[in-house]
C-alpha cells in the first residue's frame, strides 16, 4: 500500500517536471510569434495596420491550407515535397476549366467570361487533380514501398513538368468575379482565404482529436510496427493521408489562382520548404506521432509574419530564403533535443 | 596443468537493476576448445562482451599468457589477438570478400589501396579455411556457411590467439557443421584457443575439451569434458532448487478446442535475416487452458506466435480458431478471428510511447467505439478505460498521462487491457513479464489465471523455465523451429524441459 503511494508520488513529481518543459515546448512558438510581432511593430509602425495584418493573413492562408495537409503527412512519419508543383498544376487546370479551354487563355476581361465552365467546375477540377496526384503518390509509397521522400521528390519534378506541359509555359489569367471571390473577396472585413483556412484548421483539429482517423494517424506515426500488431491497416492510413495532402494542394492552387487572378506553371516554387518549416516550427515531430493543428497554425502565422516583417523592413528575398533555411534546421534540432529529453524520462 | 592462456578472475558486472555477473572466474588453455554454457540470461553474453572489449567489467582482472591486460575497446581486444565471431556476422554484405577480410587495414601503396595485393593475399587467407572462391565476390552472394568461413579466415589473418564463437552452428547444415568442426580442430593444433557457445549439448560432447557453466551470473563449475555426461551438464545448467515462487492456480477443466495449428510452416519475418523457420508445427489449445511454450533463444517461439497472429506470412499449414480455418493476411485478420498478441518487445512492438495511456489502451478497440460520422464514442471509451483500469489495477494519474511515465508493469497491463477490451478467444503472451518487477510479475500471472478461468485460451512464451512451469497447464518445447516435446505441467521439471529444448533426440 505505502509502496504504491510512493510510486505514485514519484510519478507525479516526474510528471510535473516534464510538464514544465513540455509546456514551454508547447507554447514556445506562440511566445516567439508574439515577440516577433512586438519587434516588427517597433521597427515599422505600418506592420500593425489592419490592412497589413489582413494582408499577412491572406498570404498565410494558402501556406496554411498546405500546412494542414502536411501536418497529417508528417504525423505519420512522412513528407511531401511535391506540393508546390502540384499546387501550380492544379491551379492551371482549374484556370483552364474556368476559361473553357486553353484557346481562350489569353482572353482577359469581360468578353472571355462567358466562355468558361464557371468556378464550381474549376474548383472540382483542382481538387480532382490534387486527390488523383495524392493517391498516385500514396500508392507508390504503400504498394511499391518507395520512401515518401523519394516518391514526392519525383512528384515535385513530374507535376512541375506536367504544369509546364499543360500550359505551354504561359499563364492563364483573367477570371470572372465568382472565381476571384475565392481569393480576393471578403466576408465582412475578413478575407475569404482566411475564412477557408480557419474552417479547415478547425475541421482538421476535430478530425485529429475526436475521430478514429485521427487516432490511427497518431498511432501509425508513433509506432508503425505496434500499429500493425494492434490490427491497424497502416498502408490504408498512409494512403489516405497523401490523398488528403493532395486535396489541400488542389484547394491551395485554386485559391492562389483566384487571389492572383492568374495561374502559372511557376506558381508555388519552394512552397514545400516554407510549409514544412511552418509545421515543424509548430511542434510537429518529423519522427512522427507528435503534433497539433494549433501548433501548425501558429507556426504558419509565425513564418508569414517573419517574411512580411522582413519585406516591410526592406530585407531582400535572398536573405529571406537564408533565414527560412536556418529556421528549418533549428526547429528540427529543437525537436531532436525534445525527443532526447523525452527518452530520458 | 599448464598456465592458462586466458584467465578472467573475480569478474563482476551490473546493469541498472540487474547484477549480470558476480565473481566469475573463467580460464581457457592454449589449443583448447572450451564450451561456455548457461541458460538464457545466465551471463554468457555479458562475459563474452567484456572479453571482446565491448563492455568493461565493474571488478576483476584479466590476464593473457600471464600478462595482465585491459580491454577498453574492441580494437584493443583485436590487437591482442582476441577475435569474436558473432552469431550475426560482422561482415559488410555490399563489399567483397577481400575488402571484408582486410577492412580497416587494407594493404596500400603510395597511400592508395593496393587492390592486386589485397585480392591475392585474401585468396591465400580464405584458402586456409578451405574456401576456393574469388576474393572479389560480394559477401552478400555467399551462403551463411561461406560467410562464417570468411569471418574465421579474417580472424586467422589477424594473428588471433583466442577465437570466440557465439552459436556458430545455429545457421549451418549438418555437413557444414562437420566442416566447421574439422576447421576448429585444425585451429587447435596451431595452438589457438576457442571459446564455443552453443545450445546444442551433443556438440559440446563431440567437440569440446572442457566446459564452464554459468547460472544467474555466477560460476557453477568447470570440468574437463571426459568427466561429464549430458545429464550432468543439464543439472549444472539448471541447478537451482526448483522453487515455485507463486501460488499454483487451481487446475480447471479445459474446455472445447479454441486454437488448432496443423502442419504450420513459415520462414519468419521477411525483413529479419535471422528469423527461425518453422517446420511442421502441430498444436492445440483449449478454452481455459494455458499452454506454455519453452525453448532457448532462436527456437522459433516468437516466430510461431507471429505466424499464428498473421504478423508474418505462413508458407504452409492451417490455423483454426473454434473450428474455423482462418485466412491470415495481416494481424487485422487474426484480431477479427479473436486472436490477441502481447508481443515480446514492449517498447518497439506494443507501445506508442509518444501517446497517452488512453490512446494506447483503446487503439485495438477503436472499431467498437464508433460513434456517428467517424467520431469516437468518447463516453464508451471512458467506460472502457475505467473498466479495464480497475480490473487490472493500472496505476495512472489519469488516462491522459503519457504511457512513457508508467512503470514497466503498468505499461504491460495497458497492453494486456488493449486485448481484453476485444474479448479475445485466444491470447498469446510473449515474455509477458520481461523487465517488470517481482510484485507486478505476480499480478500479471494472477491475471493470466483469471483470463484462463474466464474461458480464454492462452499461449504463454517465457524464457524463464520456472515461470513457464508456474503458469502453464501444459508445456510444449521447441528447438530450431520444430516442436520437440510436450509435457503436462505437473510432470515437468527444469531438467526434463532443458533436455527437450537442447537435444536433437527428444528425451
Amino acid at each position: 500500500m505505502s509502496r504504491s503511494s510512493v510510486d505514485q508520488a514519484g510519478a507525479a513529481a516526474a510528471d510535473r517536471q516534464v510538464d514544465l518543459f513540455g509546456l514551454l515546448a508547447k507554447f514556445a512558438p506562440l511566445i516567439f510569434l508574439l515577440v516577433l510581432m512586438a519587434v516588427f511593430a517597433i521597427l515599422q509602425p505600418r506592420f500593425l495596420s489592419s490592412l497589413n495584418l489582413f494582408n499577412v493573413m491572406r498570404q498565410v492562408s494558402i501556406f496554411g491550407l498546405l500546412a494542414i495537409g502536411m501536418t497529417f503527412v508528417i504525423l505519420t512519419r512522412g513528407i511531401d515535397l511535391s506540393i508546390g508543383s502540384l499546387l501550380a498544376f492544379a491551379g492551371l487546370v482549374a484556370a483552364a476549366v474556368a476559361k473553357g479551354g486553353l484557346e481562350s487563355r489569353f482572353a482577359v476581361g469581360a468578353g472571355a467570361e462567358a466562355a468558361g465552365y464557371g468556378w464550381p467546375l474549376a474548383l472540382v477540377a483542382a481538387l480532382g487533380v490534387g486527390v488523383a496526384a495524392g493517391a498516385l503518390q500514396g500508392f507508390a509509397i504503400t504498394r511499391l514501398k518507395v520512401p515518401p521522400f523519394v516518391v514526392t521528390l519525383g512528384g515535385m519534378s513530374a507535376f512541375r513538368g506536367a504544369a509546364l506541359l499543360f500550359a505551354g509555359g504561359g499563364p492563364i489569367s483573367g477570371f470572372d468575379e465568382g472565381y476571384r471571390w475565392w481569393g480576393q473577396g471578403y466576408v465582412g472585413i475578413v478575407p475569404v482565404p482566411v475564412i477557408i483556412f480557419g474552417l479547415f484548421a478547425l475541421a482538421a483539429h476535430v478530425v485529429l482529436r475526436y475521430t478514429h482517423f485521427g487516432r490511427r494517424i497518431y498511432a501509425v506515426g508513433g509506432n508503425p510496427e505496434a500499429a500493425r500488431l494492434s490490427g491497424l491497416n497502416v498502408d490504408r492510413v498512409t494512403l489516405q493521408v497523401y490523398v488528403l495532402m493532395g486535396f489541400m494542394a488542389g484547394l491551395g492552387g485554386f485559391v492562389l489562382s483566384a487571389r492572383l487572378n492568374s495561374a502559372e506553371a511557376v506558381a508555388g516554387l519552394t512552397y514545400e520548404l516554407t510549409v514544412i518549416a511552418s509545421v515543424v516550427i509548430g511542434g510537429t515531430s518529423l519522427f512522427g506521432g507528435i503534433g497539433t493543428i494549433f501548433g501548425t497554425v501558429v507556426g504558419t502565422i509565425l513564418i508569414g509574419v517573419l517574411l512580411n516583417g522582413l519585406v516591410l523592413n526592406n530585407v531582400s528575398s535572398y536573405v529571406q530564403q537564408i533565414i527560412i533555411g536556418v529556421i528549418i534546421v533549428l526547429a528540427v534540432a529543437f525537436d531532436t533535443f525534445a525527443k532526447s529529453r523525452r527518452r530520458r524520462v | 596443468m599448464p598456465a592458462p592462456l586466458l584467465r578472467m578472475a573475480g569478474i563482476a558486472k551490473s546493469f541498472p537493476g540487474v547484477q549480470a555477473l558476480t565473481d566469475v572466474t573463467f580460464e581457457v588453455a592454449a589449443g583448447e576448445v572450451h564450451a561456455l554454457l548457461g541458460e538464457n540470461g545466465a551471463g554468457k553474453s555479458t562475459l563474452l562482451k567484456i572479453l571482446a572489449g565491448a563492455q568493461s567489467p565493474d571488478a576483476g582482472t584479466i590476464t593473457l599468457a600471464g600478462q595482465p591486460i585491459s580491454l577498453p575497446s574492441p580494437q584493443a581486444a583485436q590487437a591482442l589477438g582476441i577475435i569474436t565471431i558473432y552469431q550475426e556476422f560482422n561482415l559488410i554484405p555490399t563489399l567483397s570478400i577481400a575488402e571484408n577480410v582486410f577492412i580497416g587495414r587494407e594493404p596500400a601503396r603510395f597511400g592508395l589501396v593496393d587492390w592486386r595485393r589485397m585480392n591475392a593475399e585474401a585468396k591465400g587467407i580464405i584458402a586456409q579455411v578451405g574456401l576456393e572462391l574469388d576474393p572479389r565476390r560480394l559477401v552478400s552472394d555467399l551462403s551463411v556457411a561461406e560467410q562464417q568461413m570468411v569471418e574465421i579466415a579474417r580472424a586467422l589473418s589477424m594473428q588471433s590467439r583466442l577465437i570466440i564463437m557465439d552459436e556458430p552452428t545455429s545457421a549451418l547444415s549438418e555437413v557444414e557443421v562437420l566442416r566447421l568442426f574439422e576447421l576448429i580442430r585444425a585451429l587447435k593444433v596451431r595452438g589457438i584457443a576457442i571459446i564455443f557457445v552453443t545450445h546444442r549439448l551433443e556438440e559440446v560432447m563431440q567437440l569440446c575439451d572442457a566446459v564452464t557453466v554459468l547460472r544467474d551470473g555466477r560460476l557453477v563449475g568447470r570440468a574437463p569434458i571426459g568427466e561429464l555426461s549430458v545429464d550432468g551438464l543439464i543439472r549444472m545448467m539448471v541447478g537451482r532448487e526448483v522453487e515455485r515462487l507463486f501460488a499454483q492456480r487451481p487446475r480447471v477443466e479445459a474446455g472445447a478446442l479454441a486454437l488448432e495449428v496443423e502442419g504450420l510452416a513459415s520462414t519468419g519475418d521477411p525483413m529479419d535475416q535471422h528469423a527461425t523457420s518453422l517446420h511442421d508445427i502441430h498444436l492445440t489449445v483449449r478454452r481455459g487452458e494455458i499452454l506454455g511454450l519453452a525453448g532457448l533463444v532462436g527456437a522459433g517461439r516468437t516466430e510461431l506466435a507471429r505466424a499464428i497472429f498473421g504478423a508474418d506470412p505462413i508458407a504452409g499449414g492451417r490455423i483454426k480458431v473454434a473450428g474455423e480455418v482462418l485466412t491470415l493476411r495481416s494481424p487485422e485478420d487474426a484480431i477479427a478471428a479473436g486472436i490477441g498478441l502481447v508481443p515480446e518487445d514492449r517498447k518497439q512492438q506494443a507501445l506508442f510511447l509518444s501517446l497517452a495511456v488512453r490512446n494506447n489502451l483503446s487503439i485495438a478497440a477503436l472499431g467498437r467505439l464508433a460513434g456517428r460520422f467517424g467520431f469516437l464514442d468518447s463516453a464508451a471509451e471512458d467506460r472502457l478505460i475505467k473498466r479495464y483500469g480497475e480490473r487490472l489495477s493500472i496505476k495512472m494519474a489519469s488516462p491522459e498521462q503519457a504511457i512513457a511515465n508508467l512503470s514497466g508493469g503498468n505499461q504491460q497491463k495497458v497492453v494486456l487491457a488493449r486485448w481484453l477490451a476485444l474479448e479475445p478467444k485466444v491470447l498469446i503472451v510473449d515474455e509477458p513479464t520481461r523487465g517488470i518487477d517481482v510484485a507486478a510479475k505476480a499480478e500479471v500471472h494472477q491475471l493470466l489465471f483469471e483470463l484462463a478461468e474466464s474461458g480464454i485460451a492462452i499461449i504463454a512464451i517465457s524464457s524463464e523455465l520456472p515461470e513457464v512451469m508456474t503458469i502453464s497447464d501444459r508445456i510444449v518445447t521447441m528447438r530450431e523451429g520444430r516442436i520437440t516435446g510436450e509435457l503436462p505441467a505437473a510432470e515437468a521439471s527444469e531438467e526434463r524441459l532443458m533436455a527437450l529444448m537442447t537435444l536433437r533426440q527428444a528425451a
